[in-house]
């Protein structure tokens, strides 16, 4: 019964999402409100629809329903509570559902914030949405139903991906899809500007605070990804560079571009063929992120599954790329910019020169991940293109955009003066050598350690520059400090927000620095009583425990760590559970804000005689996700209403 | 003129999207192996029963080496009674199936050899010195080796009946290098 | 004199001979953690998705860098050890492609990409700064109490 309730639901949405999308479209092109609101209605009808699916959904889970196919692959009896509600989006046919909840969601806001606002551009922007919601809901209808029926109906499921088991399942997908499912809305805009011609900056100020809240749960998705993969996976990383995680990275980085250049387009109406090309790529990029994971095509940790699926969203791939570039081809003419600069040193060059490294850098990163696929096409040899590639690659082109996150905000528009130029970056450079040398003291002799280290310093003091000269000016006025600093940030919320987000970046620089250049680790089999050391901890195994839990058996190494003084006992664990070949490897870790120290437990005897444990101290690890946490408060700053007055 | 140059950005994105299609035909876990048409390695193990099992004592025959594993579920477990009706077939006629089992400990595997009641020689490479020699990316993965002692076939994923004879009796037909 | 001079060359010649004796047996190397990781992170851990036979927790992992540390032992310089595992594995087992041949293609790209870049962008910003110079900009009537603050305001970068 569920099933055939839901399967209908879904038929119905599909039904609906198809004809909204004509409806708007039409209404559009001729003009007619009563059909843009129809199609208004149909959109609000999807989000009910698909809101009961997705209710239905965890209903059949909370309630152990194994009619349900898709409930009988991801849960057993054993599984605890709160994973039946995650594990809802736990394998394709939910993260379909996911998906399109979010689409439907943001749909619903468009139609809310925007009927009345942006009449124009308004109904195309609807019926790009609800055209892909469309999609997402064919998808979810022909080629991952949730609902499909399992007959005869068994007594015990299959049980969750274990590696799923784990607080970052609430948080990762959710956060990412939103960020993927966010970039939709200004894509839609952006056609909706191409379709009308207006490709000023309606579309571009309409769609600004999207982009932001859109690249915020990208990063806050990959943050947390590398959170998960850090404490869960086993390997003591944060990031593989896995094919997976590179199609979530791209459009992280052309969004981050597309942020940057809309600067420009509001300020100087410059680059409007740029930053719509921008918007599809991005847009582009993370159906290609869904292709990857969905489709099999090259073999990633991540991958859902293989099959008819991939050929869908290839398909749709291709339509989307084909039908939005060549609207942009059409309307060449109105999108070419007239663009006046006095000098080549200005904002607007560095704007300029940080998307070509960051559109470089999304290049890079797909072509690596792409070229085993094109190495085999053509050459028929399989290679492995991975992380030793990547991080050699990528380095110079991130060390560069640090720098520039310090030249940006502070040089002048149209153009610097050399006044200018000594005033804003005389002392951060300055600084910058200092900070480098101070480095080669302190010992560090990776000279891209020390170039990060300067770069950081260069930037940390234009941030202070800027921030202290502003706030003598206030205090100068009359104020005090706090109301002074307070004001300031409140008032030019844009400009310091985008100042806390760079300072957000700067630390999780930091923290990927350190613990890429100054990492250590080391492997022993040890005997009870025996102890491994690395740099200064010392780690002594106790003996192994066996324990019995609700849908698994694990195996518990006890290792008490001290560093002169006992830290504390850490217990890497291996579980084995019933439905998986091999153990699960369960770290065990204790953070720091210099460094972790993380332990996995390998082999080991049947008896506890012996076992092998591999140790690591990991650097500065933690200022990643502290980095990550600035980065949000910088992101909530920069789209606070404005408050500054509008001449 | 850029009336028709403006059309490229479209069409620069058709290249990327044929090489992503042939995906579709590639597959990305099936990796070919170099070893195929050179000498097989050799290696010098003891069964589970103790006696020696050394590759050289069999040159001369067609040998059928098969990687398995206790906890490689179903594959190992659908192409173990094929081996083991095979290898009583083939017996006598100058072919022999050798087992090597990889990443077990020592009950398991003779719970796996007991369970399917394998009469060929079967062997653990605790190390897994003779896995990686031979290349062995994951199980059940199976070498056919000629009587020169060259590996000419292999076969990754469970062997079925007709792979097998296939396979040994084209080996078999050719003649015994003198 | 030359028993002297026999009795100087001894020692010389007899710390030779040593040395060269010792030298001819292999070497007994206490092989470095360092190094076993050095190779491991250059070599792909099959049984995974990229992640390097360094990282990987798998047990595959575990006798692969058993392997390497073994080989290490007996001598071989890290450059064998990873061409033993390539002809073993084929090209596929490096974690980085080969920089030769058709690999060079992924190598240089990056390269390809920013100078690409670059030049699309020097030649747009030479375009519009020559606008600029040439007067193309449609001059603006403003008066001179508002340009100042337009001045002020942008130079404070809102």
């Amino acid at each position: 019964m569920t099933a055939d309730l839901g399967f209908g639901m879904t038929l119905v949405a599909l039904v609906l999402a198809v004809y909204g999308g004509a409806a708007a479209g039409v209404g559009a092109r001729t003009g007619r409100a009563a059909l843009v609101e129809s199609a208004q209605h149909a959109a609000l009808g999807v989000f009910v629809l698909i809101t009961a699916c997705f209710a239905l959904l965890t209903y059949a889970f909370l309630t152990f329903d194994f009619s349900v196919r898709y409930v009988a692959t991801n849960t057993n009896l054993g599984t605890p509570f709160y994973y039946r509600i995650t594990g809802v989006w736990g394998a394709l046919e939910g993260s379909i559902i996911l998906w399109s909840w979010m689409l439907a969601l943001y749909t619903l806001i468009v139609v809310l914030r925007h009927r009345s606002t942006a009449r124009e551009l308004y109904p195309w922007a609807l019926a790009t949405m609800l055209g892909i919601l469309a999609f997402f809901l064919l998808v979810m209808t022909v080629a991952a139903p949730p609902f499909q029926r399992l007959t005869p109906v068994p007594a015990d499921g299959r049980g969750l991906n274990p590696l799923l088991e784990d607080t970052g399942m609430i948080t990762h997908p959710v956060a990412l899809y939103l960020g993927f499912t966010g970039f939709t809305v200004p894509f839609a805009f952006a056609m909706a500007a191409l379709a009308t011609g207006r490709v000023g900056d309606a579309w571009l100020a309409l769609t600004r605070r999207w982009a932001i809240v859109a690249w915020y749960f990208l990063s806050l998705g990959l943050l947390i990804g590398g959170w998960w993969s850090y404490h869960v996976l086993g390997w003591g990383g944060y990031w593989a560079w896995d094919p997976v995680e590179n199609a979530a990275f791209m459009p992280w980085l052309t969004g981050t571009a597309f942020l940057h250049s809309v600067m420009i387009q509001e300020r100087r109406r410059m680059l409007k063929l740029w930053n719509i090309s921008l918007v599809i790529l991005t847009f582009g990029l993370t159906l290609f992120g869904t292709f990857l994971t969905r489709s099999g095509v090259i073999a990633s940790v991540h991958s859902f599954t293989q099959g008819a699926i991939g050929i869908l969203f290839l398909s749709f791939l291709a339509l989307v790329l084909l039908t939005a570039l060549g609207l942009v081809a059409w309307r060449w003419e109105v999108l070419r910019s007239q663009g006046d600069l006095d000098s080549v040193v200005s904002r607007e060059s560095a704007f300029l020169l940080n998307n070509v490294l960051l559109v470089a850098a999304a290049f890079t990163v797909f072509f690596g991940t792409v070229f085993p696929l094109l190495s085999e096409a053509v050459r028929g040899v399989k290679v492995s293109v991975g992380a030793p590639f990547f991080n050699q690659v990528n380095v110079p082109l991130f060390l560069s955009l640090i720098f520039l996150m310090g030249v940006g905000p502070l040089i002048a528009w149209r153009r610097a003066s050399l006044d200018n130029l000594a005033r804003n970056f005389l002392w951060p450079v300055v600084l910058g050598v200092v900070a480098a040398a101070a480095a080669f003291v302190l010992g560090v002799r990776s000279s891209l350690a020390a170039l990060a280290f300067a770069a950081a310093a260069f930037v940390l003091a234009t941030i202070a520059l800027d921030f202290g000269r502003a706030t003598r000016a206030r205090l100068r006025a009359g104020e005090s400090l706090l109301p002074a600093m307070g004001g300031l940030v409140r008032r030019h919320n844009r400009r310091y927000g985008g100042f806390v987000v760079h300072l957000g970046i700067l630390i999780i620089a930091l923290g990927v620095t350190g613990s890429q250049a100054w990492s250590v680790q080391t492997e022993m089999t040890l005997r009870p009583g025996e102890t491994a050391e690395l740099v200064g901890y010392r780690v002594r195994f106790d003996g192994l425990t066996a324990v019995e839990e609700s849908n698994h058996f694990k195996v518990v190494g006890a290792f008490t760590v001290s560093n002169g003084r006992v830290l504390g006992v850490l217990r890497p664990a291996k579980k084995f559970y019933p439905q998986e070949q091999s153990p699960i490897a369960y770290v065990d870790y204790r953070l720091g804000l210099k460094e972790d120290i993380y332990l996995v437990l390998g082999d080991f005897a049947r008896d506890g005689r012996q076992a092998t444990v591999k140790l690591q101290v990991n650097r500065l690890v933690s200022w990643i996700w502290i980095g990550g946490a600035v980065l949000t408060l910088g992101a909530l700053l920069a789209i606070l209403p404005d408050r500054r007055a509008t001449a | 003129m850029s009336r028709l140059w403006r059309w490229l950005i479209p069409l620069a994105t058709v290249p990327v999207l044929a090489l992503l299609a042939y995906g579709f035909r590639a597959n990305p876990r099936d990796i070919p192996s170099p070893l195929v048409g050179r000498p097989a390695p050799r290696f010098a193990l003891a069964t589970l029963d103790g006696a020696p099992l050394a590759l050289e004592a069999h040159r001369g025959k067609v040998v059928v080496v098969n990687f398995w594993a206790s906890w490689c579920y179903p594959a190992c477990y659908e192409e173990a009674p094929v081996l083991e009706r095979s290898w009583r077939a083939y017996r006598g006629r100058g072919v022999v199936v050798v087992g090597v089992d990889i990443q077990d400990k020592p009950e398991a595997a003779q719970k796996f050899v007991r369970d399917f009641g394998l009469t060929f020689p079967n062997a653990q490479d605790p190390t897994g010195t003779v896995s990686v020699d031979y290349g062995v990316y994951g199980v059940p993965e199976t070498f056919f080796v000629d009587r020169q002692g060259r590996i000419r076939v292999k076969h990754v994923g469970a062997v079925t009946d007709d792979v097998f004879r296939e396979t040994v009796d084209r080996l078999l037909a050719e003649a015994a290098k003198p | 004199m030359s028993r002297e001079w026999l009795r100087r060359l001894a020692a010389p010649v007899l710390v030779l001979l040593v040395s060269v004796a010792a030298g001819a047996q292999p070497p007994a190397a206490p092989v470095s953690e360092d190094t076993v990781h050095e190779v491991a992170t250059q070599l792909r851990c099959v049984v995974c998705q990229s992640l390097s036979v360094a990282d990987s927790p798998s047990e595959m992992a575990s006798q692969m860098r058993g392997i390497i540390r073994a080989r290490l032992a007996a001598g071989e310089r890290p450059a064998e050890v990873i061409q033993y595992f390539v002809d073993r594995y084929g090209e596929w087992i490096l974690l980085a492609p080969r920089r030769r041949g058709f690999n060079l293609l992924v190598w240089l790209f990056p390269l390809v990409a920013v100078a690409t870049g670059l030049v699309l962008v020097a030649t747009i910003v030479r375009r519009w700064t020559r606008r600029r110079r040439d007067g193309v900009a449609a001059p603006v009537n403003v008066d001179p109490a508002m340009s100042e603050r337009i001045r002020r305001e942008m130079e404070r970068g809102t």
